[in-house]
């Protein structure tokens, strides 16, 4: 009961708050150079108009940044990208010759590098390595720290110039590529982040520069490990057998670092990527049930207040409640489904501890624990699960490998309907609004009239590229996970029997889409892995952009014809239903032939006898 | 393109230093300030200033080894950990490990053959102290599971996900009241005392699950056997 009371205070805290960050967003997207509204613009924007004089923006009569067309807005993007994409590659890979690094790490191996470059550049940050072991503070700050901010930043300001498109009538710009990169970093993003990460700290989550902390064990611990010789082979006793020593660990290293600071703009960009290897399920990086909800509240809180920017933008409210709707209406069943599936616990731990027949205490906790923590419990972990995959957030804060078939089936689908309810910040939208056009376009065709969005008429060229940006995705999943059970080096899994071919399935949904969360048991750092979803990462984000901003650009274009008795609404209940069927139709034909052979097959096995 | 290129190095030189240097600072600075115990690890420390472990951070009591059991039969278990090479490993950088999850899936042997033996060594720290599980009931027949008097909580033999888990449920304390009592000639009452003392309830009565610190917990134990040997 409390569980589902979680759920419910989430989901109205959420949508609360999307009309007064969606209308804050519309204003800033919209607005003129230096000004922002609550004051912003008088804080910060002084370094606004100082960036724009640096990089060469003009701005017009009117003090507004000077607009291109979509080609010149792409290949802006582009560069932007391809620049953090080397800066965080040579972090990596220089790191041991780089201050900020008191641990004293070595250089990231390369492929691992690309891997890891690809995954921050483009808003996955799926991550192959661990993150107390492998980066050091500086190349966590300046590198992926950076991308964090920078990579949302690039899906706001593709989404602002596709909103410009829709609103616009027979107008050759979308916007100023740099300007809305300045704008969406300096008054969205960073107080945002300023005000999580301060909120974080103050439960507990650490934001340090000192080294890691040695601390004494109240019980020593002791291991064996096998005795080798210089050149790494295993010494053998007479006998044959290996010979081993007994290693006694008297101390516990706490591993800290600059952490809340990073995870603030990991969960508001959904970008996902932990400061520690397992992410917001580690005590410094979550460690209270406060933490823990406004870290799944910044999931989702962008994408879907970007919802209300989209309709403040266009002129007309509706269309963004609509967009809302639809995306409210495929998460909050699959959320509570979450919840449930892993409420119920898995019968076959529950046979080995007695939970039903034998007397329990009341209040013992129930359903399925193995990669939970304890303070979460079921249901802060089922939201979380479901919130991060429906957003192309990625963080987690439970072991998504360990859920029962059904409650790990969810997360996963959520990916492959295409992150796009909610999505990531700004790509989730516009990812949603290329679904929106192929729902006209349906629609269209049943009544017989041609299709018109928002009043523009919907052609081949937009058709193409749509399907284009809702096409990509699926065949990177499909096609990924074809070649990698197809070949030896695909099997680095740790779980046997369909299981392990969840797991990658769960990569290369979790790629192709860029989410960035894993099935974490499949060894993913292997050249192989590193490569393919490197790849898989890379053709998802920039994909989709360069169809979408050519959208932007066809539809600014155009003229608007006005309403008539044979215009489709695009705000009513019907075409909600109409636009959820077309997402979950194209998710369900695509995925549920993969989906029966992983996590539905494992159902069948546990339940069966 | 080259006129894009130059907008786009210095606008991510800029906002490099803004997002990367000066923002990560900031906060630094102003947690350094204003949070100065809970920025730097939440870290204990004993009377003579020593650092003895992390309040955040969970240290390993209990085992999955029956044979070792009966030696830790005093100390409060928390959530068994999948770190390596020891359990709860926060960071061994020689070894390349830290926080990790055990990642079995929930139709993998292993997971089910953990969960055994970190109920055989739960059974076994509860028979040094003369302490049976066992149902006596006439009807009780069947398996070993389905003759157990009382059900383990279920956090007490699952892997936690960070392997760090510093908490367990109030269910799993209570459960393991009986045995800290006996061996360390305890009433019941006074262990149950210590354990509300470090039980947190729900943030705001609904946030999260009540969870009880299991280091505080055991040191507070410590501390009070310390105070009460005889000199």
């Amino acid at each position: 009961m409390n569980g589902v009371l979680q759920l419910v205070i989430y989901l109205a805290v959420l949508v609360a708050l999307v009309k007064p960050l969606g209308w804050f967003m519309a204003r800033v997207l919209e607005g003129k150079a230096g000004e922002a509204p609550l004051g912003l613009g008088r804080a910060l924007g002084w370094l606004e108009r100082g960036v724009y004089a640096l990089c060469g923006v003009k701005t017009d009569a009117d003090r507004r940044p000077v607009e291109t067309g979509w080609k010149p807005y792409a290949a802006g993007i582009l560069i932007f990208n391809a620049i953090g994409f080397l800066a965080v590659y040579a972090l990596q890979r220089l790191q041991h010759t780089l201050p900020g690094n008191p641990a004293g790490l070595g250089a990231v191996e390369a492929r691992s590098a690309f891997n890891t470059a690809v995954s921050f550049a483009t808003n996955t940050n799926w991550q192959g390595y661990g993150g107390e072991t492998t980066m050091s503070y500086l190349t966590q700050m300046l590198g992926l720290g950076v991308q964090n901010f920078l990579s949302a930043a690039t899906g706001i300001a593709v989404l602002a110039a596709l909103i410009r498109g829709l609103a616009r009538r027979s107008s050759s710009t979308i916007g100023n590529c740099w300007a809305d990169l300045t704008r969406v970093t300096l008054y969205i993003l960073l107080p945002l982040s300023m005000l999580l990460a301060l909120a974080l700290v103050s439960q507990g989550v650490v934001q340090t520069f000192r080294e890691p902390a040695k601390v004494a064990l109240t019980v020593p611990l002791s291991y064996s490990e096998p005795v080798k010789n210089d050149a790494g082979d295993t010494l053998k006793n007479p006998d044959g057998s290996d010979q081993t020593r007994t290693v006694q660990v008297t101390e516990q290293t706490i591993a800290l670092g600059p952490a809340a600071s990073q995870i603030a703009i990991k969960q508001l960009g959904t970008n996902g990527g932990g400061f520690f290897n397992v992410n917001s399920a580690h005590p410094l990086e979550n460690p209270t049930a406060l933490s823990d909800f406004l870290q799944v509240l910044a999931i989702l809180l962008i994408p879907a207040a970007l919802c209300w920017t989209f309709g403040e933008m266009v002129r007309d409210r509706r269309q963004g409640w609509a967009v809302l709707a639809a995306m409210l209406a495929i998460f909050v069943p699959l959320l509570f489904a979450t919840y449930a599936l892993e409420a119920a616990g898995n019968p076959r731990i529950d046979a080995i501890v007695a939970h039903g027949d034998s007397a329990s205490a009341p209040d013992a906790p129930a359903g399925n624990l193995e990669g939970k923590e304890a303070r979460f419990g079921v249901a802060a972990s089922a939201r979380w699960a479901a919130a991060t995959t429906a957003a192309s957030n990625g963080s987690v804060n439970s072991m998504h490998d360990s859920y029962t078939p059904l409650g790990g089936l969810i997360p996963m689908w959520l990916m492959q309907l295409g992150e796009v309810v909610f999505g990531g910040v700004g790509s989730g939208l516009y990812g949603m609004l290329m679904f929106v056009i192929v729902a006209v376009f349906v629609a269209g065709l049943m009544v017989g009239r041609a299709p018109e969005y928002l009043g523009k008429k919907i052609e081949p060229f937009e058709m193409k590229m749509a399907a284009i940006a809702v096409l990509v995705p699926c065949a990177l999943v499909l096609v990924g996970t074809a070649v990698a059970v197809a070949i030896p080096e695909g099997y680095t899994t740790s779980n046997p029997g369909p299981h392990g071919f969840s797991q990658i399935l769960y990569a290369f949904s979790s790629a192709g889409n860029n989410n960035g969360s894993a099935f974490a048991g499949l060894t993913a750092n292997t050249p192989f892995y590193n490569i393919a979803l490197g790849l898989a990462m890379w053709f998802s984000r920039y994909w989709i952009i360069v169809p979408v901003l050519a959208v932007a650009g066809s539809l600014a274009a155009k003229r608007v014809t006005p309403t008539s008795s044979g215009t489709l609404p695009t705000h009513t209940p019907v075409f909600v239903v109409m636009l959820v069927a077309v997402v979950i139709i194209v998710g369900a034909l695509t995925f549920v032939p993969a989906l029966a052979l992983g996590p539905v097959v494992e159902h069948l096995q546990l339940v069966g006898k | 393109m080259l006129t894009q290129l130059r907008p786009a190095l210095v606008l991510f030189t800029i906002l490099s230093v803004i997002t990367g240097v000066i923002y990560p600072l900031a906060i630094t600075g102003i947690a350094q300030v204003a949070f100065q115990g809970k920025a730097n690890g939440s870290i204990l420390a004993d009377t003579a200033g020593k650092p003895i472990g992390s309040a955040l951070v969970g240290q390993e009591f209990g085992t999955s080894d029956p044979a070792a059991a009966p030696a830790l039969a005093k100390w409060f278990w928390g959530r068994p950990s999948a770190t390596g090479p020891v359990p709860c490993t926060a960071l061994n950088l020689d070894k390349a490990t830290g926080s990790s999850g055990s990642n079995l899936g929930p139709t993998n042997p292993a997971l089910l053959d953990n969960i055994k033996a970190r109920l055989a060594a739960l059974d076994a720290a509860d028979a040094s102290v003369g302490i049976s599980r066992t149902s006596t009931a006439p009807g009780a027949t069947g398996s070993a599971a389905a003759r157990r008097a009382t059900a383990v909580p279920i956090d007490l033999v699952t892997a936690s996900a960070s392997g760090l888990d510093p908490h367990i449920s109030p269910a799993a304390a209570e459960y393991q009241v009986p045995r800290i009592a006996k061996a360390r000639r305890m009433t019941e009452d006074a262990v149950r005392d210590l354990v509300r003392r470090h039980t947190h309830s729900r943030t705001l009565g609904v946030l999260g699950e009540p969870v009880v610190n299991v280091l505080t917990l055991n040191l507070a134990l410590e501390q009070r056997a310390a105070s009460e040997s005889p000199r």
